[in-house]
């Protein structure tokens, strides 16, 4: 049985016949081959698999892609501009060396562009606590925490 | 000229394709024609396999290929091997069980591999698995370390009677014993460095293909150093040619040293991928990796530290049970040995040490070389026990460091090493400075006004990085050389590839490194570029651990740049019609000394590409040189944490109110990326002494095999830092370089326990030092006053 899924992303009109089963995740990642959307746990602890879905950041591990219909998803392929500039949360992350392996940064930025939207000027313990449902082993969040608070003024400011 | 680029805060080149979803991690890595397996695990710590029934997954839907430890003996695949032997106290090699790839007859920790299951898809590979029948007679198991060695405790494998791998020791015993003989007094801590599992954030994954057209296979598979997988898997396991195997390390998620080793996993992908004549795809689940990756630490410690009555050290004792799991994982021997007892004088210059440790197999997952290795569990020995010797001498614990502290180099310490340079002063007076500590009695009383305890803890760690060379590493059992290569290739129009042996997983080798080949070549550095982790690119390499990236491997390429710029130089004196020992070269200049005629380095190398005015009965065409690199040494970065905890009395909840840490790295090429290396490692040892535990139950099932269980440490747990650093350049390596990538995780966690006994009054408290922990540690303490 399968059944027939349509949403945006990244803007894009599409659509899939899928088994009912399979994860939102497993279809960004395996049917679109959009890999910048990563798989660390089994647990929906973390993070690494955010997306935005209709502007809020979800964890694409945890709905299944049923769940996405007619949605207006965002995963990391679709934040900089067309022409590959960088969003000003992503180039906050590569100014303040706010990533390091790289597996858990598309999460943290579709979890940060989320947090800036509503947060422009937060203090790190804002942020710390918005970073609840991101885990990162390399960075010891510091210059992660720095990134967000840089990039939500940047964004703040672009507006 | 550009300007330089050694010291430079560069964003890192790899940045951009991280930040826009361009990764290629292996799992994002599809082959034509893929095939997906999974692994039937066992749930059970300790049973003999009496059947393994396979009859009704094989009927299951897109089922290719069911594999069992039946297979792959009568296929001849060799068990996974050990890396270093180690000899014990008796002479006697220590005990090297086999390590199956699929279990034989017998499974011994949870979570080790009975069967594969390869098919069409994913969720048909699972569901197959979940139809094989494995009928488990379960034996009594023993997890702990001290457990198993006492008497009548399960036996893990026949041949290793009383669950003993090695009893090994370093150090003069007569003299040690002579000395606490003496002494006016013995500082003795009895204590456990808990068991942590290293959870990178990409979780272990591996795609293998073979080629009948050339009889060759390509494995994409997440490591730390794919030659040395290579080596292993082909020599070792399955008796293949190297050059048949290309081993390819695309952007790998982390490592911390869970990514060095040969898996099973690996090995028969590797194989399937054969039989089936597909390409074969596996990736753990985070489940898998808890219960499969190799695990770190877990060391029984007793420690004592023997001083005269002014509290100088005169010896150390210490006595350690090193638990390596139920099997020996490709480093796990030299891990609590030839990494840990030979770090136990740290900074100061204790006359005689002693340190015994006896290896045991337990029925748990295998343990190796996590974040440190060795080198964290010794730091955690020295400064307990000086921290702790401080409040029993009633010394400032600052004070009874400095009275001990090596000045003198080189140093020779009693436990084998020999440091070449450092200054402990430098970076303890910066670490105590940034950290204010003189205002810590104001802020202490302050706390107190509010019911709350305060306290501050040091630790001043050294280790040992680079691990080399490799004539000594081998005198001592290594099986491998631990040397790195690197390969400089100028292209004509003098742009830039470097090939190096590294492997970067985080580290920023693609920034770095292009700055050293940038810096003296007088490029920018997106005129260099840097590749690594494919062993059908890169000449050798013994990949990335340790610390040992930029000191061995980023010797290795200035080895090479040296001999572009020997090459460059001949070049030039043909074009500007010099002597070749009158061309002076400086970052991208050839220039006659003393005139104002040059050629620039872009110009050298089109003439070496295009020879049309060129020495050709001196010189072949081309620019590009390769250099192998074996260190004479160790390199010993040092440092000093200076840390300041609140703790909240009634909840036993802690706030760590400040973090300093101030390193002597040596040379540093990039600040920024430095500095994240040190937040990384602070991260993971202030988990390990505050959240992590590895904990297996009695029965020996894994009762933290979840995110949800195992607490590494989130945003909201940890502080920001305070890092500065102090240089004193390595002394026999031509960069000065020493290794930042482990400190944060060696230094921390005694830091950490330090300042909260400070805080809570104890002698003791066990890590993780959790809220319940500290809580219940509090109680007992007014329960005794």
């Amino acid at each position: 049985m399968s059944v027939k899924v349509s949403m945006k992303i990244n803007g894009k009109p599409v659509s899939a016949d899928l088994e009912p089963r399979t994860l939102l995740v497993t279809y960004i990642r395996e049917n679109l081959r959009l890999t910048g959307t990563h798989v660390g746990c089994d647990t929906a602890q973390c993070g690494a698999c955010t997306v935005l879905m209709n502007g809020k950041a979800v964890k694409s591990c945890s709905i299944v892609a049923m769940q996405a219909e007619g949605a207006d998803i965002m995963t990391i392929e679709g934040v900089a501009k067309a022409d590959g500039t960088l969003h000003p949360m992503q180039a906050a992350f590569k100014e303040n060396h706010g990533l390091q392996c790289g597996f858990c940064t598309p999460g943290m930025v579709m979890n940060a562009l989320d947090f800036a939207k509503n947060n422009p000027n937060p203090t790190e313990q804002q942020v710390r606590e918005a970073l609840e449902g991101n885990l990162c082993r390399c960075t010891g969040y510091h210059n992660i925490v720095k990134s967000i608070m840089a990039g939500a003024k940047a964004m703040a400011a672009a507006k | 000229m550009n300007a330089p680029l050694i010291g430079a805060r560069l964003q890192r080149k790899e940045d951009y394709r991280f930040l826009t979803g361009g990764g290629q991690y292996t799992d994002d890595v599809t082959l034509p024609n893929q095939t997906y397996a999974a692994f039937v695990r066992s749930p059970h710590a300790h049973a003999k396999i009496k059947k393994v029934g396979i009859d009704k997954a094989r009927k299951a839907p897109g089922v290719l290929g069911i594999y069992t430890g039946d297979d792959v003996a009568a296929a001849k695949l060799g068990g996974l091997p050990c890396g270093w032997l180690i000899t014990d106290v008796n002479g006697q090699p220590m005990k090297e069980p086999p390590y199956p790839v699929l279990a034989q007859g017998k499974v011994r920790f949870c979570g080790e591999r009975v069967a594969m299951v390869v098919a069409e898809s994913l969720a048909q590979a699972r569901d197959a698995a979940d139809l094989v029948e494995v009928d488990y007679e379960p034996l009594p198991a023993v997890v702990d370390g001290r457990k198993a060695l006492e008497k009548g405790a399960p036996q893990v494998h026949d041949g290793a009677p009383g669950n003993t791998c090695y009893v090994w020791a370093i150090g003069d015993k007569n003299a040690v014993d002579a000395a606490f003989a003496k002494a006016a007094h013995v500082t003795r801590l009895d204590f456990i460095n808990n068991r942590l599992i290293p959870n990178a954030m990409e979780p272990r994954a591996v795609n293998g293909s073979y080629s009948r057209a050339d009889d060759s296979y390509t494995l994409y598979v997440a490591s730390q150093n794919p030659h040395v997988e290579r080596l292993l898997m082909t020599a070792f396991v399955m008796g293949l040619p190297e050059h048949k195997v290309r081993v390819v390390a695309p952007d790998v998620g982390g490592g911390f040293g869970s990514k060095i080793y040969l898996y099973a996993e690996d090995v028969m992908v590797t194989w399937a991928s054969k039989q089936i004549g597909r390409p074969v795809k596996w990736t753990a689940e985070r489940s898998e990796s808890y219960l499969s990756d190799a695990h770190g630490r877990d060391h029984n410690t007793i420690a004592e530290l023997a001083m005269d009555k002014d509290g100088n050290f005169l010896a150390m004792r210490v006595k350690t049970i090193a638990n390596v799991g139920a099997y020996l994982s490709t480093f796990a021997s030299c891990v609590p040995t030839i990494l840990y007892a030979t770090l136990l004088a740290g900074q100061y210059k204790t006359p005689v040490i002693h340190c015994e440790v006896t290896a045991v197999f337990t029925n748990t997952s295998p343990v190796d070389a996590y974040r440190g290795a060795g080198r964290p569990e010794a730091t955690y020995v020295v400064e307990r026990l000086v921290e702790t010797a401080a409040r029993d001498m009633k010394m400032d614990p600052a004070e009874i460091r400095r009275k001990n502290f090596i000045r003198s180099f080189p140093y020779q310490t009693p436990v084998a090493l020999l440091y070449d340079t450092g200054n402990y002063d430098a970076t303890l007076d910066a670490a105590m400075k940034m950290a204010d500590v003189a205002g810590f009695k104001k802020r202490k009383e302050d706390s107190q006004k509010r019911g709350k305890l305060r306290g501050l803890g040091y630790a001043c760690y050294i280790e040992a990085c680079g691990i080399a060379p490799s004539a000594v590493a081998g005198s001592l059992g290594a099986r491998a050389g631990l040397f790195e290569a690197g390969e400089i290739r100028v292209h004509p129009t003098g742009s830039v590839t470097v090939f190096t042996g590294s492997h970067s997983h985080g580290q920023g080798h693609e920034t770095t490194f292009a700055q050293v080949v940038a810096d003296r070549l007088g490029l920018s550095a997106d005129a260099v570029d840097v590749v690594h982790g494919d062993t059908s690119k890169i000449l050798f390499g013994m990949g990335t651990y340790g610390s040992r990236s930029i000191a061995v491997g980023g010797t290795a390429i200035v080895k090479a740049l040296d001999k572009v710029v020997a090459k460059g130089k001949k070049i030039a004196a043909h074009l500007l019609e010099a002597s070749e020992s009158d061309v002076e070269y400086d970052r991208g200049i050839f220039k006659v000394a003393g005139t104002d005629r040059q050629k620039t380095f872009a110009e050298v190398a089109f003439a070496a590409y295009v020879p049309h005015n060129y020495p050709h009965d001196k010189l072949e065409p081309g620019l590009n040189e390769n250099a192998f690199y074996d260190p004479t040494n160790f390199t010993f970065p040092a440092g000093s944490y200076v840390c300041e905890v609140e703790i909240d009395p009634e909840t036993g909840k802690l706030k760590i109110e400040r973090w300093v840490a101030v390193d002597d790295f040596g040379k540093i090429i990039n600040p920024m990326i430095v500095e994240g290396q040190v937040h990384g490692g602070l991260a993971q040892g202030i988990g390990q002494a505050l959240t992590e535990n590895c904990r297996y139950d009695e029965t020996g099932q894994l009762v933290t095999g979840s995110f949800m269980d195992y607490a590494i440490p989130r945003a909201d747990d940890l502080p920001s830092f305070e890092i500065d650093t102090r240089e004193t350049p390595c002394t026999h390596n031509p960069l000065g370089v020493k290794g930042c990538g482990e400190a944060g995780a060696i230094g921390s966690p005694a830091a950490l326990i330090n300042a909260i006994t400070d805080a809570l009054g104890v002698k003791d408290i066990p890590m993780p030092a959790t809220p319940q922990v500290v809580w219940q540690t509090l109680q007992q303490t007014r329960k005794a006053a």
